[in-house]
Formats: structure tokens, C-alpha cells, sequence
């Protein structure tokens, strides 16, 4: 950690960039159909602003001296029980300023987009009219970018916590946007359920934080990080890992992530590609002295990462919705992210890179599906497409570039962000290198065969649309966005693989000498002959197009369509338990506790009916009973005369 | 009574007949006004066992409580309770079947052991305690009427007062609560009663029995259902049933 | 020879036949007269216990409970006059409203 600097200037106003998108989302919820009309304007308006004010900010950040590149502002205090002190602090670094770039940039373009997105958008049976929609759409994306500023931005980890479940919530409300649909609402409860087993060990992990550091300040717990014993930092490390996991769909907490694209288009590619799933990756990277002090730990996040992006790709290759295949690239991505925030070092900022490029490109490959879609009458099948670039210029052209970039083509971002990865994977000394190594390797040959398929039975072969369908390109206000995107995707990867690292060196500090297995233009040319093998044996197994029905295939493809058994997984190892537990419980509530509560008051019941036996109202009856509470009483006399008692 | 407010301190063999006589007497008193069916002979069994314990108080160096007990209870109490029984009338409640199940056991049951209790303790902790007599506190101010009139005016007059004061609320709330409000005009004289049975619109005759719905109160005409018809259950068996005639059912014109 | 333990037992054996008489008869009117026997006994007891003691206190207590049974007979006996006025009995059995 670098030293802090005076927030002063236009620093000493970082919680504006929370303030101005909470309030409009405020707005938006709060004002009802009045804001109908001009709702989306503000949504957007909010964003710009905000992305404008980042990039002030960022501006003078840059300005600073490297080593006191960071601010911190004290708002309030947000928690004071006990020895418990927990302020709303707001701290604003290179890694912070990043992401507030990424989060409001991209998140504007993306804004634009919905704008024309939500014009035709499908509002079905939700009995409200376009406008309302369009309003609580632009409510919830603002409550979004809110949240993951908050997240992003926050000096503690318990403010992190509050924007992770912040994102969690408006994640939920958008991917059940369209409440209405059974699949929308029950994507939403799935992704919210799955989160909250990652956000139980995130809590858990503050928990831990705060019993062992006695804070959850960032600059207190990595001070006390030295203090703790390695068994508590590997059990932190692999509780805020669970947190990471669940928010950003990494096996084993993946399947949420695909059904999320229940949600519109625009969700899909602001929260569930650029943004939000990101966070996990975010965490571990603001924990990264936690991280970088257990090797246990590092080859635990690094395994993780290797098995996503090999699930995730090969899952990918198997899916014919083209929302699907999109989201099971991104969970691949992210996989490579955490690889590379798993090797630790330099490759922080690498793992940071990828992230960055894969913000601008996933994005671009969304917003262009949406356009697709779009044009399609929401058709999402692949199969069902085809020789659609001459109808969807702009949209192929935008779509073939970010293809490009997340294969790894240069001189496009994704070469820059996803190469040095491969190589610092190889980087690992032993056989860990070679088995990391091969695997993002493997991965990179599976990601260009997967997104060759989509891009070529997308955009080329022969046509295979249902009747009647008319592709259309899609108006200005959305490829205005997707260009803007493509020229990020373009111009971001060697920008960023310069400065950035560079940039982030205050925060991880100096990259290492490399030692690798292999020279990084051995791997670079390993690299790109996989990626050249995987694309050309994609465009030539489906330049003629496919068959419209699933064929019968092996027993890896198979598994592969259903992604890998992850869901029946899930069903016999959770769900099943899940039902019989809550059934057993179901029957003990029944039986054993209202038996207990119900036989208490049958019994009073009972017993009141009979004592009210004694009320007979005759006046005779309650002298009888004084007689006999005097002959007691004289019997006790009597009694303690004789000495009976004594 | 001045020979018996002489022997205060020992128990003369006069006191020990009289005792051995009374106490029975008092006892059977008691049994008889609880055992006897009639209120009255009740009252009477009461005022034999009060008259015995009047002669008790005075045996017991108490001459001025026996003439009280006697004056006051026997005499104007007692003769209370048989005025209000003449009033509410002797229509005897007590019947002989207890209505309470166990009552009367129960009752000789805890009755038996609260007197045996009673009895057989004090009798054991006061046997052959020796009495201190009050031949010397009636002596102090010259009589026991002259000792208790001192203690009564001087340590307990509140508590006398107070008694006196209760008894005149007492005698109001029996007035307040046995008067009878009467508006004036109120009260029918008896020659408008008459007037009022033989008015038109009403029958002279007195009414037949509760539930019967017969046009004659002869035990030979069969009560009516609410149908209308004859019920032969409400007649005796040995009576032939008797409807009556047309000319008889007629209209006596005892209703003009 | 009858000494105070005399008296005292048949006092108490007065009071107990007056509590039974209470707890069989069901004529309010004979219901207070074994009221009345009962306080006689209790009259009985403080004056026996007057003699014991050679102390008038215990016959100031007789005198006073006394008055307070003409009294209470007094507002009793009137209570029970209206009652009878307005249910046309004197029997305590029917007058079993409290339970209600």
C-alpha cells in the first residue's frame, strides 16, 4: 500500500460518484409514473456524470506523486458497537479509479444502449406499460452502478460487503425483470440463492477479520496480516474465495451465472459480463496481502480459475442459445482472471488487464447479440441464424472485432490481456506450471473454437431463419454504444497492457523478474498456433452451418449440453437433501412442535373445563371449601403442636 | 347471681352440675336447629341453645354478657329472625334431598374432623390449666358491669363508637334496602280491582293451570296440544275423557 | 369438674355443628341462624378464655362481637327479604348466578 495523499481539489468529492447514481435511482423508484417519460434520461444522464467525474478524478489521481497515489474520505460513521467502529469511508486508489472507469464508462454506453434496447423490449404480462418498465428498468441499472460503486470505492471490507450485496440485489431484481416469466423469476431466485452461499462466507470472512485484526479497515487488516497464524489466514483466504466464487459464477458456484441471461440483454452485458461477476476477481485483488501471504491459498484460487475456464469453454462449445454461449465464455474469462489473480505478483495487474479488456469486449459481444436479437425477433437460437452480416453491418463488424479480441488475435486487447496470463501461468515453478499452463493453454484453442461457431453461425454460412423474419440493423442510439465499444476493444489492449500495470504498481507493487518453464515468446507462439488451430477448425466445421435439431453426439459433448452435470449436481448433492430436510422438518414442525403446543393448550383446555367443575356458583360449595381450608389449617396446628414438623 | 360472682376462682360442684346439664342441653340445641326441616322450629332450637349459653356467661364470672345474650339476642334477635320468617313465609326451601352431590358426607366428613380436631386440641392444651378467675378485675371498679363500662369508655371507645356507628348504618341500609318505592296513585283500592277483574276484555274466573290449553279447568277435559289436539296423557286413566259439547264450549257471555 | 378445657370444647363442637348446619341447609334464614351459633360459640370461647386470663379484655371482645352480629344480622335479614321479593325464595341454592 502506498502512502495517502490530501483528498483536495476535485478528490475531496469521491462520494459524489455514489451520490449522483443513488439519487437517481431514488428518483426513479421513488417518483412514480411521473418520471416515466424522461426516467431513462436521467438514468443516463447520472452515469455520464458520473463517468465524467471519474474521469476528473482519475486525472488528478495520475497527478499524484506514485507512491501517495490514493485518497481516503471519511464520510460518517456507518457501524459503533462495542469494539466494533466501522466507518463509511470511501477510498479512492489506482485500483478503485480503474474500476470507476470501467463501471461508469462501460456502464454508460451500456445505459444508451438499453435506451433503444427497451423501445421494442418485450414487456409481457406485467400488466405495466413500456414507460414504467423502461422507468424501473433504469431505477434498478442505477441502484446497480450505485451499489458497485459503493463496492469498488469502499475502505473497508464491511462497505465492500454492502455493495456486494447491493449488486446482489438489483443482479436479482434485473435478471427478473421480466417477473412475469416463470424462467425470469426462477433465474433471478437462483442466482440470488447462489450468491448468498458465496455472501455467507464473505460475512464469515469479515467475521474472522474483525476477531483476529479487531477491524475490517483495508489498511488495518493488511497490517495485521503479518500477526496471523497461516491456518487462519489459509481459512480467511478460502472464506473470502467463496465469497468471490459465488458472486462471480467460479466452479464450484458457477451455474447461476447462464440462467442469469434471463434477464435483457443490456443486464446481461453491464452485470453479468462486464461488471458485477467481476467483483470476485475485484475482492481478491484488494485482498491480495492475504493472498500473497499463503501459497496454499494461491494454488487453491489458481485451481479454481484453471477449472472454470476449462468448464466454462467447454461447456461453451456445447450451447446453442446465443446468450448462453456468451455467458459460459464469460465464467471461462473470469476464470482466467482468477488464474491470474491466483499467481499472484505481477500477475495481479494482468488478471486486472483481462479484466479491464474483457469489460469492453463481453460487453460488446452482449450488446451486439441484443442487436442480433433484436433484429431477430428475439430469436436466440444459432442454429436459426446465419448470413446475417449483410443485413446487420455494423453489428458484424462490431461483433467480428470483439471475436477477435477474446480469441487473442493481435493486435486486438485480448492478445495483450490474455497472453502474459498463459505466460505467467507457465511462470509457476514445477509441475504446476506445466499443468496451469497447459490448461489455460487449452482453454485459449477451446475459447477461439467456441466463439468462431457462434460468430460464423451467426453472422455466415447459409441462412436457417424460421419464416417470415426480416433482419434489420438496429438504430443509432444502440450502435452507437457498440462502436464506441469496439473502438475500446481495439485501442484498450496495448494501451492497456502498457500503462496499467504501470498504473497499478502502487497497489501490487514491482513486477518480478520472470523465470518461467518457457520464454514468453515461446508461449506466445504456442498461444497463438492454438488459437489459429481452434478457429480455423470452428470455421470449417460450421461454415456450412449445423443441423437444427441437436444432433446425437459423444458422451463429452453430451455432458457438455448439460453443462457438465453442474445442475444435477447441485440438485442430488443440495436440492434433494434440501427437500427431504425441509420435509423432515416440515413433518417435526407438525407433529413434534405444534403437538407440543397444541397438546399444552388442549391440556389447559381440558384441565379449565374440569377445574370450572369446582365454580358451581352455589354458596354452599365455597363454604365448604373454606371448611376445609380451615380444617387444614387447624390440622397444621395440631400438627406442629404435637411436633410432628420438628 | 352476687353468690356466683363470688366464686370466681374455683369451680364449685354447683358450677360442674350446672355445666354437665347445660352442655348437652346447648348441644342438642344446636343438632336440633340444624336437623329440623321447619325454619321455625329451627329459630326455637337456637334460642335453647343461647338461653344455655347465657347461663354459661354468667357461670363464668360474665353476669352483665348473660343478660345481654339473653336480653339482646335471645330476646330481640331471635324474635328478628321469626318475624322475617313469618314475613318470606315458612314455605320450607329445605326439603329433604340434598341437591349437591357429596354435599351432606362431605360436610359431616370435614364437619367430624374439624371438631374433633378442634375440640380434642384445645381440650389437650388447656387441660388442668388452672383459671386466673376475674373475682379481682370485677373487684377493681366494684362489678364486672362497673369493669367492663371502664375498659369500654376508656381503652377500646373508639372500637365503640365505631360499633355504635355501624349499627346505625346497619339499620339505615336495611331500611334502604328493604323500602319499597310506591308512586302515589300507585296502589289500587280494592273496589277498583273489582272493577278491573269483571271488565270487559278480561275473565272473572281464575286461570287454568300453566301449559294447559283447555277451554274448561274440569280434570276430566284433556289438556290440547299445540296442534289442537286432545292429549289423553294429561288425564287419569280412570276418568273417561269428556269433550264438551257444542252448547257447552258456547259463549257464556261473562265477558260483556 | 368442668374447667376452661371444658368450655372450650364445647365451643368449638357449637361452632363446627353451626358450619355443617351452614354447609346442609340451604333456607337462607337457617343458614344465619347457624351463623349466629357460630359467633355464640366464638362468644363462648373468648369468654371462657376472659376467665382463664382474669382479664375483662376477652368479655370487651364477646360484647363487641355482639354488636357487630346484630348488625350484621340486621343488613343480612333485610338482604334476604329482597331476595325472597324478587325470586320468591329463600333457599341459597337458587341464587347461583355468580358462577356466571
Amino acid at each position: 500500500m502506498s502512502e495517502l495523499s490530501e483528498a483536495s481539489g476535485l478528490l475531496g468529492y469521491v462520494w459524489l460518484l455514489v451520490a449522483i447514481p443513488a439519487a437517481s435511482a431514488a428518483v426513479l423508484l421513488l417518483a412514480g409514473r411521473r418520471a416515466d417519460r424522461w426516467g431513462h434520461l436521467l438514468g443516463c444522464a447520472s452515469v455520464g456524470a458520473a463517468f465524467l467525474l471519474g474521469l476528473g478524478m482519475f486525472g488528478q489521481l495520475a497527478d499524484l506523486d506514485e507512491h501517495r497515489r490514493a485518497v481516503e474520505q471519511q464520510l460518517w460513521t456507518f457501524l459503533a458497537v462495542g469494539d466494533l467502529r466501522v466507518d463509511f469511508g470511501l477510498l479512492f486508489d489506482p485500483l478503485a479509479a480503474v474500476f470507476v472507469l470501467l463501471i461508469t464508462g462501460v456502464g454508460f454506453l451500456i445505459h444508451v444502449y438499453a435506451v433503444g434496447y427497451l423501445a421494442h423490449a418485450p414487456h409481457d404480462q406485467t400488466h405495466e406499460s413500456a414507460g414504467t418498465a423502461r422507468r424501473r428498468f433504469f431505477g434498478y441499472f442505477n441502484l446497480f452502478v450505485a451499489a458497485m460503486l459503493v463496492l469498488v470505492l469502499g475502505n473497508n471490507y464491511l462497505l465492500l460487503y454492502v455493495g456486494w450485496e447491493g449488486v446482489g440485489l438489483a443482479s436479482y431484481l434485473l435478471i427478473a425483470f421480466w417477473f412475469s416469466r416463470p424462467a425470469a423469476a426462477t433465474a433471478g431466485k437462483k442466482a440470488f440463492l447462489m450468491n448468498r452461499v458465496g455472501d455467507a462466507g464473505f460475512i464469515l470472512a469479515i467475521f474472522l477479520l474483525f476477531a483476529q485484526v479487531g477491524t475490517v479497515q483495508f489498511s488495518g487488516v493488511f497490517a495485521g496480516v503479518a500477526g496471523m497464524s497461516s491456518t487462519v489466514l489459509l481459512v480467511l483466504g478460502l472464506l473470502l474465495l467463496l465469497g468471490a466464487t459465488g458472486k462471480s459464477g467460479q466452479f464450484p458456484l458457477q451455474a447461476w451465472l447462464p440462467d442469469a441471461m434471463e434477464g435483457p440483454t443490456p443486464v446481461s452485458a453491464l452485470i453479468h459480463a462486464a461488471t458485477m461477476v467481476t467483483a470476485g476477481v475485484y475482492l481478491i485483488a484488494r485482498s491480495h496481502p492475504i493472498f500473497s501471504a499463503n501459497l496454499t491459498l494461491q494454488t487453491v484460487v489458481v485451481s479454481v480459475g484453471a477449472a472454470t475456464l476449462l468448464i466454462g469453454a467447454i461447456i461453451g462449445c456445447a450451447k446453442d442459445d446465443i446468450k448462453r454461449v456468451l455467458a459460459w465464455s464469460t465464467v471461462s474469462q473470469i476464470g482466467y482472471m482468477f488464474l491470474a489473480v491466483g499467481l499472484g505478483g505481477v500477475a495481479y495487474a494482468l488478471g486486472l488487464i483481462h479484466l479491464l479488456a474483457h469489460g469492453f469486449f463481453k460487453a460488446g459481444l452482449f450488446l451486439g447479440a441484443g442487436s442480433v436479437m433484436r433484429g431477430m425477433d428475439d430469436q436466440v437460437d444459432i442454429r436459426r441464424f446465419g448470413g446475417l452480416w449483410r443485413f446487420l453491418p455494423i453489428t458484424w463488424a462490431t461483433f467480428g472485432l470483439a471475436w477477435l479480441a477474446i480469441i487473442g488475435i493481435p493486435p486486438l486487447s485480448g492478445f495483450f490481456s490474455k497472453d502474459p496470463i498463459i505466460a505467467a501461468a507457465f511462470d509457476r515453478p514445477g509441475w504446476t506450471g506445466w499443468l496451469f499452463g497447459g490448461a489455460a493453454l487449452l482453454g485459449a484453442g477451446l475459447t477461439a473454437f467456441y466463439m468462431t461457431r457462434l460468430f460464423v453461425l451467426t453472422f455466415h454460412g447459409p441462412k436457417r431463419w424460421t419464416e417470415g423474419q426480416r433482419p434489420h440493423e438496429s438504430p443509432p442510439v444502440m450502435t452507437i454504444p457498440l462502436i464506441l465499444l469496439a473502438v475500446g476493444t481495439v485501442a484498450a489492449g496495448w494501451l492497456m497492457s502498457t500503462s496499467v500495470v504501470d498504473w497499478l504498481t502502487p497497489v501490487f507493487g514491482e513486477a518480478p523478474e520472470p523465470h518461467g518453464l518457457l520464454s514468453h515468446g515461446q508461449v506466445t507462439a504456442l498461444t497463438m498456433a492454438v488459437v489459429v488451430i481452434g478457429g480455423v477448425g470452428g470455421w470449417a466445421m460450421f461454415r456450412n452451418g449445423t443441423a437444427l435439431a441437436p444432433a446425437p453426439a459423444g458422451p463429452v459433448v453430451t455432458a457438455a449440453r448439460a453443462n457438465l452435470y453442474g445442475d444435477a449436481v447441485n440438485a442430488a448433492l443440495f436440492e434433494k437433501p434440501g427437500r427431504w430436510l425441509t420435509r423432515a422438518l416440515v413433518y417435526v414442525d407438525n407433529k413434534g412442535i405444534d403437538g407440543i403446543v397444541n397438546g399444552l393448550a388442549a391440556a389447559v383446555g381440558g384441565g379449565s373445563a374440569r377445574i370450572r367443575r369446582l365454580q358451581t356458583g352455589f354458596v354452599r360449595s365455597y363454604a365448604m371449601s373454606m371448611l376445609l381450608g380451615a380444617l387444614l389449617i387447624v390440622g397444621a396446628f395440631v400438627a406442629v403442636q404435637a411436633g410432628w414438623f420438628a | 347471681m352476687s353468690v356466683l360472682l363470688a366464686q370466681g376462682v374455683e369451680v364449685t360442684a354447683g358450677e360442674a352440675w350446672t355445666f354437665w346439664l347445660l352442655a348437652p342441653i346447648a348441644v342438642i340445641g344446636a343438632l336440633g336447629m340444624v336437623l329440623a326441616r321447619n325454619a321455625v322450629h329451627s329459630a326455637l332450637w337456637l334460642v335453647l341453645t343461647m338461653l344455655a349459653l347465657g347461663v354459661f356467661y354468667v357461670v363464668q364470672s360474665a353476669p352483665f354478657l348473660g343478660l345481654v345474650q339473653v336480653v339482646v339476642y335471645t330476646g330481640a334477635i331471635m324474635m328478628l329472625f321469626l318475624f322475617v320468617l313469618m314475613l318470606v313465609g315458612r314455605d320450607a326451601a329445605d326439603s329433604l334431598i340434598e341437591t349437591l352431590r357429596g354435599q351432606r358426607a362431605a360436610a359431616v366428613l370435614v364437619g367430624g374432623g374439624l371438631a374433633a380436631l378442634l375440640a380434642t386440641g384445645t381440650y389437650r392444651w388447656l387441660e388442668g390449666t388452672p383459671a386466673a378467675g376475674l373475682a379481682e378485675a370485677n373487684a377493681e371498679h366494684g362489678g364486672n358491669t362497673e369493669g367492663l363500662a371502664n375498659l369500654l369508655f376508656s381503652r377500646w371507645v373508639l372500637g365503640f363508637e365505631l360499633t355504635g356507628a355501624l349499627l346505625i348504618v346497619a339499620a339505615l341500609g336495611a331500611l334502604m334496602l328493604t323500602h319499597i318505592v310506591r308512586e302515589p296513585g300507585e296502589r289500587l283500592s280494592q273496589p277498583e280491582q273489582m272493577r278491573a277483574r269483571f271488565a270487559p276484555g278480561n275473565y272473572p274466573a281464575p286461570k287454568p293451570g300453566p301449559g294447559v290449553f283447555a277451554t274448561s279447568s274440569s280434570n276430566t277435559t284433556p289438556a290440547k296440544l299445540p296442534d289442537g289436539t286432545a292429549s289423553p296423557r294429561s288425564i287419569s286413566p280412570i276418568l273417561p275423557i269428556r269433550e264438551l259439547t257444542a252448547a257447552e264450549a258456547a259463549d257464556k257471555e261473562t265477558e260483556r | 369438674m368442668p374447667g376452661p378445657e371444658h368450655y372450650v370444647a364445647l365451643s368449638a363442637l357449637l361452632f363446627t355443628i353451626g358450619a355443617v348446619g351452614v354447609l346442609v341447609r340451604r333456607n337462607a334464614i337457617v343458614l344465619f341462624m347457624c351463623i349466629e351459633l357460630m359467633l355464640n360459640a366464638a362468644n363462648l370461647a373468648l369468654v371462657t378464655f376472659a376467665r382463664l386470663h382474669g382479664d375483662l379484655n376477652g368479655q370487651v371482645m364477646a360484647f363487641f362481637v355482639m354488636v357487630v352480629a346484630a348488625a350484621e344480622v340486621v343488613v343480612g335479614l333485610a338482604i334476604i327479604m329482597l331476595i325472597f321479593r324478587t325470586r320468591r325464595s329463600a333457599s341459597v341454592d337458587d341464587s347461583n348466578l355468580l358462577k356466571y
